[in-house]
């Protein structure tokens, strides 16, 4: 199981595009520190940046590579390995490649310049961002054959996870504007890995103060040790459910 | 001659522990009008010391006047009194009767400077006061409820004040003046209280100027005042849930200039101001730089700048009656091709999202939010939902030297 993780690792570190990702993070996490004046803003400004290029390019990244593979898998259906164990090979073998390549882009000038209980926060969640999107790709691979539409899909959960659901937020917000709605947001957002990490990152700085009465709500889940467990073990679900319908449909699939 | 007569016949009465007399009340009761008592360094707990005439009490070497927590510390009672230099600690407790270190009733012309007021329920307490100075004092307090603690300076039903020179930090108000008029607070330094650092309620032709007003509860608040100038003071790290740089409410033909306000939730509330200059002021690193209700009218906003705020400007309706011109905002990204430092297009500082919030406040949840970002870039290019004529026609492209 191991050896197929290994060459999995390998061969995506091999490729120019992981290296290319790895740097494109590392220039986006040193300049955000340099411009800012003070850490907390910078640790704000990444959170954009991370927040919109991680989960895209974990997901198109993995969706794509599952397709390459696609005969590497077959090869290896023919050997004497149970189903399960290789792609469980597949997927570890990505998540441990895209979040190396995020700890060495983003973790070390976080280490670097904002040294402190949120830069860590905001690593173990550009961490959990990257499982939760590859977990998503592996998904998005097995549902359909055809590589195109399997990219496509991948496109389609991305905007809906960046964009669109925050759309769908904003019109319950005001559609329901006369009940008291707060404590159901809180279920809502958990919904949405992305925003998820958003509203966890931000109750962690100064910046909730700004979101006043709906912030001080927030807060009272969120910035509890039991809301961060929570939402925490919310992002791992993410991170395996996904991955657990895949297997269990490539487990049955006719390839 | 009168006066001759006067200066003449005063003495001087020393109190200590080298001198005959050892109290400060005796040396007060001995006294005639005029009259000056110096209080050697030493600790005096003599309850409530009561000054009834007018004296001047000079300590030496800053001698300690200790309520133990039970009595008003000093109570002055007549005009013209002069106390300085001394120490004044451990007020008594009591919301009835509002025991302070130093209480002025229907004094003039009384003047207390270089004084050091520690742990006191009111600090200096004036009413009815008029032409009173207070001047040059440490006033802190250790207070954690707002129930528990009085102000550092308060004055009441008072004119003609001047408080200047003062550092007060840990009351419930830092200064506080309610129906005081014609009045001036200069240079003092308001830090660290529980509720707002100067807080006005129905006090007209005041000004203040140059104070330092930092890191309070809920920052600074002028409600139901006419013509209160508010000139180059410092409103800076009014951080919190429900804080404002400054909150005005009811205020009307007032003057805001070149005053700074920096790392503030909401540098600048207005609910119902109306003719206010607001002027030459600097924003910096606020949530909110102004969050203008619709209640507001006929106010200017000039050459003000405006820097690394999350936020410019909020408002609750769509009603705008207020006029902005010639500030400079760090957000604008029009253009000035004749080169006068005047932007040619109008810069309109309301976010969209800030509409949103005020409107819907759990819309907050979406803060940051890319789709957020996006819906602000598109509104900022054509105004939908934001009151169109919200907008400086003539923004600066530099900002300002302030």
């Amino acid at each position: 199981m191991f050896k197929i993780t290994k060459i999995v690792l390998l061969d995506i570190l091999k490729s120019k595009f992981v290296l290319f990702y790895t740097l494109l993070l590392f220039v986006m996490s040193w300049s955000v520190f340099n411009l800012e004046d003070n850490y907390a803003k910078g640790i704000l400004s990444l959170l954009n940046l991370i927040l919109l290029t991680i989960p895209l390019v974990s997901i198109m990244f993995s969706t794509s590579y599952l397709y390459n593979s696609s005969e590497f898998v077959e090869l290896l259906l023919g050997q004497p390995l149970k189903r399960s164990r290789i792609w469980i090979s597949f997927y570890a073998g990505l998540s441990l490649a895209l979040t190396l390549a995020f700890l060495v882009g983003t973790g070390i000038p976080v280490l670097i310049y904002a040294f402190s209980t949120v830069g860590i926060m905001m690593i173990v969640i550009g961490v959990l961002i990257t499982i939760v999107f590859i977990s998503l790709a592996m998904l998005c691979s097995i549902l359909t054959r055809d590589k195109a539409k399997g990219i496509g899909l991948s496109i389609v959960l991305w905007l809906f996870f960046a964009l669109l659901f925050d759309g769908i937020v904003l019109f319950l917000l005001f559609q329901l504007s006369d009940y008291p709605i707060e404590k159901m947001m809180i279920g809502v957002s958990a919904l949405n890995p992305i925003d998820l990490s958003r509203i966890l990152i931000l109750l962690h700085l100064d910046q909730s103060a700004l979101m006043g009465y709906s912030g001080a709500i927030f807060k009272d889940f969120f910035g509890t040790t039991s809301g961060m467990i929570v939402s925490l073990s919310a992002l791992c679900a993410w991170a395996i459910a996904p991955f657990l319908i895949s297997l269990k449909r490539f487990n049955k699939k006719d390839l | 001659m009168f006066v001759a007569c006067d200066l003449a016949i005063a003495s001087t009465i020393h109190v200590g522990g080298k001198y005959p007399i050892r109290k400060i009340q005796e040396a007060i009761s001995m006294a005639k009008p005029n009259d000056s008592i110096l209080v050697e360094k030493g600790v005096y707990k003599e309850g409530n010391l009561l000054i009834d005439k007018k004296v001047y009490m000079i300590g030496i070497g800053k001698p300690i006047l200790d309520g133990q927590k039970k009595y008003e510390v000093v109570s002055i009672k007549a005009d013209s009194v002069v106390f300085d230099g001394f120490t004044v600690e451990h007020s008594g407790i009591a919301t009835l009767d509002d025991p302070g270190g130093i209480k002025v009733y229907n004094g003039r012309g009384v003047i207390v400077q270089n004084n050091t007021l520690e742990d006191n329920f009111f600090g200096i307490y004036i009413q009815y006061g008029k032409n009173c100075i207070v001047r040059n004092n440490h006033v802190r307090a250790y207070g954690v409820e707002e129930q528990q603690i009085g102000n550092g300076i308060h004055c009441w039903k008072s004119d003609s004040m001047q408080i200047i020179g003062n550092t007060i930090s840990g009351h419930r108000d830092g200064i506080y003046f309610e129906f005081v008029t014609n009045s001036v607070i200069w240079r003092n330094i308001s830090t660290k209280n529980i509720r707002y650092g100067l807080h006005f309620m129905f006090s007209n032709n005041d000004s203040y100027i140059t104070n330092v007003l930092k890191n309070n509860g809920a920052g600074v608040a002028v409600m139901f005042s006419k013509k209160v100038s508010m000139l180059n003071n410092f409103f800076e790290d009014n951080w919190g849930d429900a804080a404002y740089g400054i909150l005005l409410k009811e205020i009307s033909d007032g003057y805001i200039i070149g005053n700074h306000f920096s790392r503030n939730t909401a540098a600048l509330y207005l609910e119902g101001a109306s003719r206010l200059v607001v002027q030459k002021n600097t924003f910096e690193g606020n949530g909110w730089a102004m969050k203008v209700q619709a209640s507001c009218m006929d106010n200017t906003f000039e050459d003000n700048n405006f820097i690394h705020n999350t936020f410019d400007a909020s408002t609750n309706g769509s009603l705008v009656l207020n006029t902005f011109n010639h500030n400079y905002w760090d957000k604008y990204e029009g253009y000035d091709l004749n080169k006068d430092g005047i932007g040619d297009i109008p810069f309109h500082p309301l976010s969209l999202f800030s509409v949103l919030v005020e409107k819907n406040p759990p819309t907050m949840l979406l803060f940051r939010s890319f789709m957020v970002t996006l819906l602000d870039k598109s509104e900022r290019m054509l105004p939908s939902l934001t009151p169109d004529n919200f907008k400086d026609p003539q923004p600066r492209m530099h900002p300002l030297k302030l």
